[in-house]
This record gives C-alpha cells, structure tokens and sequence, in this order.
C-alpha cells in the first residue's frame, strides 16, 4: 500500500503536465529546432527534397543588402518607442495623482491598445488618406494642401511608426499606473512635508519605484519593434519602403517558397532578440521581474 | 495666476489634447460609415456631418456582404475552446509543478520558462509545418491549438495564484483521503478564480483582435474570423470607404462595450498579466 501510494505520486505530476508539455514541445520546441535546421537547406516548403547548403542562407542574409534593409525600418518604431513610453510615463504620473475626470482620462488613454489591429488598420489608412482626417483637420487650422502621407518611405514609416504609438501607449501607461499606484502613499506625504516638488517626488520616488516595470517595457518595446508586422502589413503591404523583418520573412516562406532562406531570417530575428534580452537582465538584473 | 495653476492647466490642456487625438481618428470613421456613397464622392471633406445621422445601410452591406455574421461565430468558437484550453492547461502546469516534487521539476520549469522569451512571430514559418503535417492547416484547430499550447503568460500567471494557496488545505485533504485530482478540482481550481478572471480578459482580448494566426493558417473565405474578414474588405470594397468605416465599426463597438462593462477588471488584467 505505502509503496504503492509513493509510486502513484511519482506519477501524478506527469499525468497534470502530459498535455501541456506535448502542447510545449510540439508548437515551440520543435518548431525551434527544424527551424534552424531549415536555415542550413535550401527548402521551398512544399518538395520532398531539401539540400544542406552549409551557411549560404546566412551569408546570402548579410550580403544582399535589400534583405537587410528591413532592419532599418525597426529604427523608425524604435524611436516611437521611446516617444511612446515617456507620454505613457508622464500621463501615468499625472493621472496618479489627483485630477478631475480621472477614470475617463484613464478610460481613453487605454482604450486604443483593445481595439482590434485590422480596425486600427483601416481607420488610419482613412486618417492619412489625400483628403483624409488628416488633410482636413490640417485645412480647419489653415494648413492646406493635400499630402500624399504614405507616398514616401520617410513620411509613410513616420506615419505608420506613429500609429503603432497611437496602438499601443495605453499599455504601457496602465503598466505604469499599476505600478506607481502600489508606491506606499505615506511616501509622496513625507516627500511633500520636506517641500519636495513634483519632479523631484518623479526622480526620487517614483522613478525608482517603477523601475522594474519600465525596464520590462523597454525590453518589450525593443523586440516590438523588431517584430512589427500588423499595421504596416495591413496599411501599406509593405509597400514604399515600410517593409519589416517579419513581412519580409512572411513572403519570403509563403509567396515566395523560401522556407530556408526565411528560416535563417527568422533564427536572425530570435538571436537579437535573445540577446537583447540577456543584455537587458544584465544591466537591470531586478528579482522583481523574475517571472518565477 | 500662481506658478501652480499655469501646471495645473497645463496638465488638463495635455490631457484634452490626448483625447482629442485618440477619438477624432475614430470619431471620423464612425461619421463617414453613416455617409452615403453621394455624400463620399461629393468632396466635400472627411469632417462634414452625414446628411443622415441614422443611415444604416453600410452597416447591413458590411455585415451581409463582409460575411460578418459566420466571421463572428469563428471568432466565438474558437474564443471558448482556446481559453477554455488555455485555463485547464494553465491551472494544470501550475498545480503540477508547485504542488509536487519529482525529477526533472526544475528542467521543466525552465523549458516553460525560455519558451515565454522566444516570441511567437519568428518561429511561425517552422510552425506552420507542424501545423501541415498534423493536418490542422485551413481548420479552426490550427489557432485553438496554437493559442492553447504557446501561451505561457498564463502559466505565470496560475503559478502565482497556486504559490498564494496555502498547502495546509491540500494536506488537510488528503488526510480526507482525497487524492490529486480531487484536490485539483474541489480546493485548487476554485480557488484560481481571480487568476482565471484575468487570464479570459487578457486571452480574450487577444484572440479576439489576432490577425497573424488566422491569416497563416486559415486562408478559406468560410473561416474567416473578425480580423481575416475585416482585412478581405480591403478587396471587394476597394475605395467605397463607407463601407469599410462601417465594418471597422462594427468590429470595434463589441471591444467598446466589454470595455465600459468590466473597466476595472481589465486593468486588474492587464497590470497582472504583463507584470507577472
């Protein structure tokens, strides 16, 4: 009986995990593994036969400069980011404090990062049309002219690295706010007895007080960026020069049969990726963050 | 006028302005989906009023031509099996890997641990051969099964619930002589009801506004869900932007709903979803 029990507890925890681990392994593990497999073939995806061609993907990657192009295109939504984070910092601040209609405020700030991708598309590709939202609010303050916006690729990368600002500010503003919000209130009164002002409450209490939570955003902002796909995929297709790394790789494995070469793309993208990450745990290593 | 309230008016003046940025893009949308195609080509600007505020007849062309209604009961079926999933799965891990001690915890820990760095949008050209080969390419398995099994935020977050039960119930269970899986399902899963809460929003949330997913994996018209149905108006509708203002609409107003209804527990959600 006792050895019995000991045995059906050594397998109990198998039996919860069974489904979760086969999920795991199937749609994460071995994608990861055949991916960097593929990254060594010159595969189409369809064919029975795939041929090692050593690191020739790779090299084509890093030579064909118009393959490489795309990363400069994360650039754009690198500094939205930063754009992005210090407005959602400040209205974090602002919004923690007392202020009339608050919830309201709250409400708005947030509500864009729920709306559906596809919607935001289109409701922006309205808003930068020629004769558009845009052209007519600029033609209400006397600014007129219609403008191509999305015609070039500097205004058409501003543009759309505006609307992922536009998406995606409201989370990073109710991550602050949460966090701001747990900072004990005694704090901001003894702050304020010793005649501290409202920066100097931001620089000394609060901005250490959130720091793990900024440092998680400017993690997600940097492998955001890298992974743009949406709003330029369904606003411009990529078209006049906003392509990304993750269009690009898309219609490299699913227009344009290269499965190999869109692999070694892709096992590009998660290395940076990674190692973004790793340096970030270095230089901010928080427990707080810890996800265990 | 003191220094104190110039800031002050500052502040409500930046808030205003954020407002008005983010509704008149939406606003606009909203107004031109109540314009007719007259009105549309007339040119007279995208600011102008409908000349009939209760013209609905885009919104009938969206949803009966954009194929709407099925596009909403896809997006349905496959809302309640992947979090139904998504919590089972979840709730599971995290009772197996906190609540017992075998060979091999650790490992898996991490397996589920490094899996939560690599993001979902690099691996898809491997995955979708996975997906191919079991056969679940073009069917509503291919998303369930993959916003079932690669969601490890959920995971976290039920771990962090299961740590906070105390492990004196468990034991007093099983002095009852319950085993595992009663304790699982009468003490356990009961108790996760905050977490499970926050999981349906953020999950929820997220299925429901997903494009990538079940633009790879189900081309076929018929299982077109909200956003793949939303993205084919791009076709068929080409320039007729009142109707496309229409659809956009009609996606939106669902999110705007739930949104106004469970304010609250969506940023609980969100601030434990993220963070955690």
């Amino acid at each position: 009986m006792a050895r019995s029990t000991r045995r059906w507890r050594g397998v109990t925890p198998w039996l919860f995990l069974l489904a979760p681990l086969a999920l795991l392994i199937t749609f994460t593990y071995a994608p990861i593994v055949n991916m960097v497999a593929y990254s060594f073939t010159d595969w189409d995806g369809v064919s029975p036969e795939l041929h090692y061609t050593g690191a020739e993907n790779y090299a084509e990657l890093f030579t064909r400069s118009e393959l490489f192009e795309v990363f400069f295109v994360s650039g754009y939504y690198l500094v939205a980011s930063v754009v992005q984070i210090v407005a959602a910092l400040y209205f974090a601040t602002v919004l923690s404090f007392n202020v009339r209609f608050r919830n309201f405020f709250k409400g708005v700030l947030f509500f864009p990062y729920l709306i559906n991708g596809v919607a935001i598309g289109f409701v922006f590709l309205y808003f930068f049309q020629d004769g558009g939202t845009l052209d007519a609010i600029l033609g209400l303050v006397g600014y007129d002219g219609d403008r191509a916006w999305l015609g070039t690729p500097t205004s058409a990368n501003v543009s759309l690295a505006g609307v992922s600002v536009w998406r995606y500010m409201g989370l990073n503003f109710v991550l602050f706010l949460g966090a701001i919000q747990s900072i004990p209130g005694e704090l901001y009164e003894a702050a304020e007895i010793d005649g501290a002002n409202r920066w100097q409450q931001f620089r000394h209490i609060i901005a250490p007080g959130i720091r793990p939570v900024l440092s998680l955003s400017v993690i997600l902002s940097v492998s955001g960026s890298l992974s743009v796909f949406e709003i330029p995929y369904i606003m411009t297709g990529g078209a006049t020069g906003t392509e990304t790394f993750v269009i690009q790789t898309v219609k490299l494995a699913f227009q344009f049969n290269k499965t190999g070469l869109a692999s070694a793309a892709a096992v590009v993208l998660l290395l940076i990726i990674l190692a973004v990450t790793w340096v970030q745990r270095r230089l901010v290593p928080d427990d707080k963050v810890d996800l265990v | 006028m003191t220094r104190r309230t110039v800031a002050r008016a500052l502040v409500y003046l930046s808030l205003v302005l954020a407002t008005l940025v983010v509704f008149l893009p939406l606003a606009v949308v909203f107004l031109t989906s109540l314009k007719t195609s007259g009105e549309m080509a007339d040119d007279s600007g995208a600011l102008t009023l409908p000349d009939d505020p209760l013209n609905f007849s885009n919104y009938v062309t969206a949803f009966q031509d954009g194929r709407m209604l099925s596009a909403f009961a896809n997006t349905a079926i496959i809302l309640v099996v992947a979090i139904g999933g998504t919590i089972l799965i979840g709730s599971m891990t995290a009772y197996a890997i906190d609540r017992f001690r075998f060979r091999f915890r650790k490992l898996i820990l991490a397996l589920f641990l490094v899996a939560a760095l690599v993001p979902g949008v690099t691996t898809q050209v491997a995955t979708f051969q996975i997906v191919n080969s079991v056969g679940m390419f073009d069917s509503l398995w291919a998303p369930i099964a993959l916003y079932m099994g690669t969601d490890i935020v959920s995971i976290y977050i039920f771990l962090q619930f299961v740590r906070s039960i105390p492990v004196s119930l468990d034991e007093s269970a099983r002095l009852d002589g319950a085993n595992a899986f009663t304790i699982y399902r009468k003490i356990i899963f009961p108790l996760l009801k905050p977490a499970i809460a926050t999981v349906v929003i953020v999950k929820g949330i997220n299925v429901y506004n997903d494009f990538y997913i079940p633009f790879l994996y189900m081309p076929s018209e018929d299982l077109g869900v909200i956003s793949t149905s939303l993205f084919r108006f791009k076709g068929p509708f080409g320039a007729h932007w009142e109707t496309i203002s229409a659809g956009a609409i009609l996606v939106i107003a669902p999110t705007l709903i739930v949104f106004l209804l469970l304010q609250r527990f969506i940023y609980n959600g969100f601030t434990r979803g993220a963070t955690k």
